[in-house]
This record gives C-alpha cells, sequence and structure tokens, in this order.
C-alpha cells in the first residue's frame, strides 16, 4: 500500500491476506461504533479529506462522506462538473492546487483507468482509489469480502462465481483478486464478449453456462449490466442476456439456501436479476451497502489515523490493535 | 566556408568498411584518400565515420503545435542525434496537403541543422474523403505520401491513390511515388490506449488487437499486388505483420517497411505504471513481438529504423492514461537504443539508419552514401562504445515525453556534418 512514502489504496492487488484480515478486523470494530446512539469517533479529527470525483456516483460518495464524518475528519468537496477540469485543467495541475490547500487524504473516482494512481504519483497525501474506469474499486471489493466472511466465516474453498459484464467492471476485477486472495475459488460466468481479452494471469476459471456452476456456489455475486453493451452488440438482446446469464427465479431456487445472493448495485431488476430473487433472504445486497460504510471508517482510518503506531484503542472504541 | 579534413577515421557506408581520410569542401566530399589536410581537422581516430542518418517518420509539430516542438528544435535533436535528413510527417495544423503548405515548411526550415523533407497527406485533411493534389505535391518536391496517424481506412480511396500515384514518376524524375502507412483497422482499434492482451485485461484498459495492424497490412500488400504501387509499411509492431512483409517481398512486391527504436526494446507491461509516456500509437507489444520486430530488421524485412519522434508538451502527457495524447520524442536517442538493443553490427546499422531509409524517401542523391567524392558532405561520426545515461531534461526537444529516461546505453554521435558544415561538434549543436 506504499507508494512515495505515503498509504494509499490503489488495487486489491496491493493488499496480501494479512492486509486484508487486518482491514476486515477494523470494518468490525467500526460496524459497532454505527451502531452506538451517537455513531461517530474522534479518530480523525483534524484531518482532511478532499473528494475528487471525476465520475458520477451516489452511493460511494455518499459512503464515503459517511465514513469520514463518523471519524470526525474534515472533508473537502471538489465538484468536477463546475470547476476548473472543464476548463481544460490538467489532471496534475488540478490535484497540485488540491493539495496546495492541505489536505491529508484524497478520495478519487475517475472514468480513466490508472488516475488514482497517477493522482499518487503527484501528492504526498494518501490516496484511495474510489474506482477507476474498468481497473478497480478496492473498497468495494473490501466490504464484499467483509459481507461474504461475515455469512461464511473463512472463505477457504468457498466457490463464488462473479457473473455477467466481466470486461468492462472494476468491480469484477477487484473481486476476482480479493476472493482469490482469501482462498476461495472464483469463476467468471459472462459470455465472450463481456470477458476481458486476456485471462493471463488471473486466479480464476471460467465458463460460459451459468448452469453448470450454479448448483454448487457459496456466493453468486452479479455485477450490473450496462444497458448500452446491446447497443455495442455485445449481446443481442437484454431478454436474451437475461435468459442466459441473468439469475432467474429457477436459478435462484437451485442456490443452496446458506447461498449468498450480492450484487454492488445499483441493480438492473428483470436483467442481470430477476426483480422478485433480489428480495430473498439470502441476498445481501442492503448489507453490502451497510457495510461499506464501516469497510471505508477502516480503511480511511487505516490510512490517515494510525499509520503504522499503535492505534489509540479509545478512539477505535472496539479495543483493537493495529500494527 | 573553409574545407574540413576528418582523418584517421574508419568509413562504413555499404561500399566496404574501410580506413581513409576524407576532405569536405564546399558542402561536398571533394576527395577521399590518405593524409589529407584541410582548415579544419577532425581526428576521428576511433570513431565511425557514417553517412548522415535518414528519419522516415517525425513529428516536429510546427506549424500548429510549436510548445511542444518547432522545427528548429525538433532539427538539432535529429542532428544530435546523427540525421542529416527527416521525413516530417502531415498532421501540423494546417495540414500539409497543398503546395502551399509544403512551402511554408520549406520557409519554417531555414534554420534547420538538418534537411527537413515535408511528406505529404494522401486525403486531403486527412480525413479520408478525398484524394489531396498528389500531382502538384509531387511537382512542390514531395515523394512520399501518408496519412500518417489514421491510415486510409477506405481499401477503394487506397487503392486509387496507389494507381494514381504510380502515374506521377514523370514528375519525380522516374522516382516511384510511394504511399506510407500506419496500418490499423479503426473499427477494431479505435477506443484504444494500449496493446490489447495480457496487460489491458489485467489493467482495466480498451486495447488495440495487433489484428488491427495485420488486417491493414494484408490489404495493403493486395493492393500492392491489385495496382503494382509502391506501399511503404510505417512503424511495423506485430510479429504476423512482420511475416506478412517478409511474405510480400518474396513474392517481389514493391513493399517496404520500418520499426521504431522503442518497439525493439520496450513491450506492454511498460504500462502498468500508468505512465503516460509509455502511450504510443500503434501501442508497445508483447514479448514476442518485439523479438520478431528485431528479427524482422535484422534479415532486412524490415529495411529501416525510424522514430516517430512524438513531442507532447508536460501538461498534454500529464492526463489520464485514456485521455493522453500518444507518442515518445525519439531522434536524438534512435542510434544509441539500436546499438545498445539490436545486435546488429555497423555496417547493418547504417544500413538500417541510413543507406534504406534515404531509397525509400527519394533523397539517396544527396543522403545514405556512398562516402565519395563529388558527393553531398551529409555525414555523422559516431563512438560506438561510449556509455552515457538517457535524461529527457537534457535532450534538445522541446518536451521530454523520452520512454528510456534513466536508460543507460551505448553509442553516441561526436560529430554531424551536414551539406559541409559541421552542425554537430563533439556531441553539441553548434547553433
Amino acid at each position: 500500500m506504499r507508494r512515495n512514502g505515503a498509504r494509499h489504496l490503489l488495487s486489491m492487488a496491493d493488499l496480501d491476506r494479512d492486509d486484508i484480515e487486518q482491514i476486515l478486523n477494523l470494518t468490525g470494530s467500526f460496524a459497532e461504533v454505527g451502531k452506538r446512539s451517537i455513531p461517530k469517533v474522534p479518530a480523525l479529527r483534524g484531518k482532511t479529506i478532499a473528494w475528487l470525483f471525476y465520475e458520477d456516483s451516489t452511493r460511494t460518495r455518499l459512503s464515503f462522506e459517511t465514513a469520514a464524518k463518523r471519524l470526525s475528519a474534515d472533508t473537502m468537496n471538489f465538484s468536477v462538473s463546475s470547476s476548473s477540469v472543464n476548463k481544460g485543467e490538467s489532471l496534475r495541475d488540478t490535484i497540485e492546487t488540491i493539495a496546495a490547500m492541505g489536505i491529508d487524504g484524497v478520495v478519487v473516482r475517475h472514468r480513466a483507468a490508472g488516475a488514482p494512481q497517477q493522482v499518487a504519483d503527484w501528492t504526498d497525501a494518501a490516496v484511495i482509489n474510489a474506482g477507476d474506469g474498468w481497473h478497480q474499486h478496492p473498497t468495494q471489493g473490501l466490504l464484499d469480502l467483509y459481507t461474504a466472511t461475515s455469512h461464511l466465516g473463512d472463505l477457504d474453498g468457498k466457490h463464488i462465481a462473479i457473473v455477467g459484464d466481466i470486461k468492462h467492471s472494476r468491480v469484477a476485477r477487484s473481486n476476482a483478486i480479493g476472493f482469490a486472495t482469501m482462498g476461495a475459488r472464483v469463476t467468471l460466468v459472462g459470455p465472450p464478449t463481456l470477458l476481458p481479452p486476456s485471462l493471463d494471469g488471473w486466479p480464476v476459471e471460467v465458463t460460459h453456462d451459468l448452469d453448470a456452476v450454479i448448483d454448487d456456489l457459496d456466493i453468486c455475486y452479479l455485477l450490473r449490466m450496462q444497458l448500452e453493451r446491446q447497443k455495442q452488440a455485445a449481446v443481442p438482446t437484454l431478454r436474451e442476456y437475461h435468459h442466459e446469464y441473468g439469475l432467474t427465479s429457477a436459478r435462484a431456487d437451485r442456490l443452496g439456501a446458506e447461498t449468498l445472493i450480492m450484487h454492488p448495485g445499483p441493480m438492473n431488476r428483470g436483467v442481470e436479476i430477476a426483480g422478485e430473487v433480489a428480495d430473498r433472504p439470502n441476498a445481501v445486497i442492503t448489507e453490502q451497502v451497510a457495510n461499506g460504510v464501516s469497510v471505508r471508517m477502516a480503511v480511511l482510518f487505516l490510512l490517515l489515523g494510525a499509520g503504522l503506531e499503535p492505534v489509540d484503542e479509545s478512539a477505535v472504541g472496539g479495543g483493537l490493535a493495529v500494527a | 566556408m573553409g574545407s574540413i579534413a576528418i582523418t584517421n577515421g574508419t568509413l562504413v557506408d555499404g561500399a566496404g568498411t574501410r580506413r581513409a581520410d576524407l576532405l569536405i569542401q564546399n558542402g561536398v566530399i571533394a576527395e577521399v584518400g590518405e593524409k589529407l589536410d584541410g582548415d579544419t581537422i577532425i581526428d576521428a581516430d576511433g570513431l565511425v565515420v557514417t553517412p548522415g542518418f535518414v528519419d522516415l517518420q517525425v513529428h516536429f509539430r510546427e506549424p500548429g503545435g510549436e510548445e511542444a516542438e518547432t522545427i528548429q528544435t525538433g532539427s538539432r535533436g535529429a542532428a544530435l542525434g546523427g540525421f542529416t535528413a527527416v521525413v516530417v510527417m502531415p498532421n501540423t495544423t494546417p495540414t500539409i496537403d497543398s503546395a502551399a503548405v509544403v512551402r511554408q515548411i520549406h520557409d519554417l526550415s531555414i534554420d534547420a541543422l538538418c534537411e527537413v523533407v515535408p511528406s505529404a497527406a494522401i486525403t486531403v485533411d486527412r480525413d479520408g474523403e478525398a484524394l489531396a493534389p498528389m500531382a502538384e505535391l509531387v511537382r512542390s518536391g514531395v515523394r512520399m505520401f501518408t496519412d500518417d496517424g489514421v491510415g486510409v481506412q477506405d481499401a477503394r480511396m487506397m487503392r486509387t491513390a496507389l494507381e494514381y500515384a504510380s502515374g506521377l514518376s514523370h514528375l519525380a524524375d522516374g522516382f516511384e511515388i510511394v504511399l506510407a502507412q500506419h496500418c490499423e483497422v479503426d473499427a477494431l482499434a479505435a477506443g484504444g490506449a494500449m496493446h490489447e492482451g495480457e496487460w489491458s485485461s489485467r489493467l482495466g484498459m480498451p486495447g488495440q488487437p495487433a489484428e488491427a495492424e495485420e488486417l491493414m497490412i494484408a490489404r495493403d500488400v493486395a493492393l500492392a499486388r491489385l495496382t503494382d504501387g509502391r506501399v511503404h509499411f510505417q512503424h511495423v509492431t506485430t510479429a504476423r505483420g512482420v511475416d506478412l512483409i517478409r511474405a510480400a517481398k518474396a513474392e517481389g512486391l514493391k513493399v517496404t517497411g520500418e520499426a521504431t527504436p522503442h518497439h525493439l526494446c520496450l513491450d506492454h507491461s511498460a504500462v502498468a505504471s500508468f505512465d503516460t509516456v509509455f502511450k504510443v500509437n500503434p501501442p508497445l507489444r508483447t514479448p514476442v513481438d518485439v523479438t520478431a520486430i528485431k528479427a524482422g530488421l535484422l534479415d532486412g524485412t524490415l529495411d529501416a529504423i525510424a522514430t516517430d519522434h512524438a513531442p507532447h508538451t508536460r501538461q498534454d502527457k500529464e492526463r489520464p492514461f485514456l485521455d493522453a495524447p500518444p507518442g515518445m520524442i525519439g531522434v536524438e536517442t534512435a542510434f544509441a537504443i539500436a546499438n545498445t538493443e539490436l545486435g546488429a553490427d555497423i555496417e547493418k546499422l547504417v544500413e538500417l539508419l541510413s543507406i534504406n531509409p534515404a531509397r525509400i524517401a527519394g533523397i539517396d542523391d544527396r543522403h545514405g552514401g556512398p562516402i565519395e567524392s563529388g558527393r553531398p558532405a551529409n555525414l555523422a561520426l559516431l563512438d560506438l562504445d561510449e556509455q552515457w545515461t538517457i535524461t529527457g531534461a537534457a535532450l534538445a526537444s522541446r518536451s521530454s515525453n523520452t520512454p528510456f529516461e534513466g536508460r543507460s546505453v551505448r553509442g553516441k554521435i561526436r560529430h554531424t556534418i551536414w551539406n559541409g558544415d559541421l552542425v554537430v561538434t563533439n556531441g553539441e549543436a553548434t547553433r
């Protein structure tokens, strides 16, 4: 997670199993904080975090903001649509301008892969990737791991299918690495037109036949189908996509009772998931959202608060030391 | 201008490597012999004397992009790199697609440190819609046509251009006009920012498949056969592209090819840094392709090393990888990279950097050797063994987007003589 001396979270590939376990443990402590009557701790008081969102985001942004507020951090919003970026300012000039105001961390979302890594090269602040193009979305990966382990415990040997548009999905790239790092068996499921051109080096199996794996899953992870993919002829029709790759009611009936149904949101009910299936008891989709706040608290705290020093346990409130 | 004697050097010019002295007077080689004397004496003991290098593909950005480069700064870098002639690409603003713009390039080249040879667009404004006035352009001195970064997408347009160009030799002293192509089928590659494969998949980056290049090479080989026209393949990057050109040459078609210094030593894994200096079009490919490009240069399938020198300002490169403009600078480092990375002897390097490109560009009356009396004095004096470290900030270009920052290389240009004028002496440009 280190780069330029500062600590960053740019990709799930930056984290080994110990790192992930540390974050998930801390997430558990922060989840407790969230249940208090005043769900707020002074852990990041005096720290300033800037939001640099070059791409529309509602849930990720709200989740990060809630996390920062619960940690008592000051936040600064850089609204791209009304800013100098629209006047042609370079990414580097933008980040240097914001950094000049004095920030400890910056949360970056960008439609271009690698932008957060470039920002990390250009600033001393801690950089957190909140989604870059098709590349990575590590806090989504972490919240999914937290959600999965809170239900299933240890993920060693568990079978997880990630279904849908893998090619254009940063969630898929983060989760394939994250689940595999935690010992799970990952199968990617999708039509060839929605798979990456090469899977060399990916710790995954691949199939184009969802029905071949559906009976054997511990988690069925569905990706959002971008509706414009049909126009690009990646699939003939959304109806056909739903039939071949959607979690229909019939397929959902074949899942084990304990098998989790997950989705990063926002859902297209009736496309990648049948409307009724999303509301079944083993669908943990809203739980994922709730856990997002706790995970992001843990990440912000680790990068901006604790550093490598022992944690002030009263600040966390969970009695958990971070090395 | 006084005479210059070059003594004790080793001449390498494709006419037999030999030790000889040279006397340069009034811009030409007056004498090749022994123990020659002149007003200025350059002791070339330990140096190799070659015909000046010829770069078939540079972007000097003038007119239109002067903040990134000018003809003056670009040509200074070229001279420092041993080049005495460069073919400038037509993607300027305005596009080089009329005799008027060709004249403007000549006017802007008045202070250049090497010969600046304009190429011209095949189609007006390089938009693929209408043929540029090719006869007018040939009459103004153009010998190479290219739509540069885009390639002629439409097969019928390319066929027409090849046929029309084949009827213009009488305006060019019998030289067969050459159409140079950046081979890439837009339908497969548009929107891509790097080679499509293992790394683009991992990095979540839209890719440009090798097949986009191969398809257009295959098409243009077919059109060269159909029209008996001359096609030059610019910056070939794919193993199968090299194979297609090898087969076309075996068949006797009039095709030639080039490769860049960066494609013979860098591969797509460099993009993992997201450093936009590694964004280039055509993109850095796989290690297998790199090996094939080197083999193609060594076995004669590819005729020339051309830099595709493409300067970009800092602010243009300091954008997200997806949005940054493609291109790398290269004129000043080409020889050192080729000398260090290709595994070729100096005779082969002189073929690739001087003799062959001069012939392809139709300027072999004055560039590319041989070194003999009566020829214009366009020469480079090289130290093959000097080690140095490339630093972008130290290069003459107005831009510093070299992909070779910090790389240790072997081989340095000591002196460059253009039209009898010492434009580089002891590794320094004289103006």
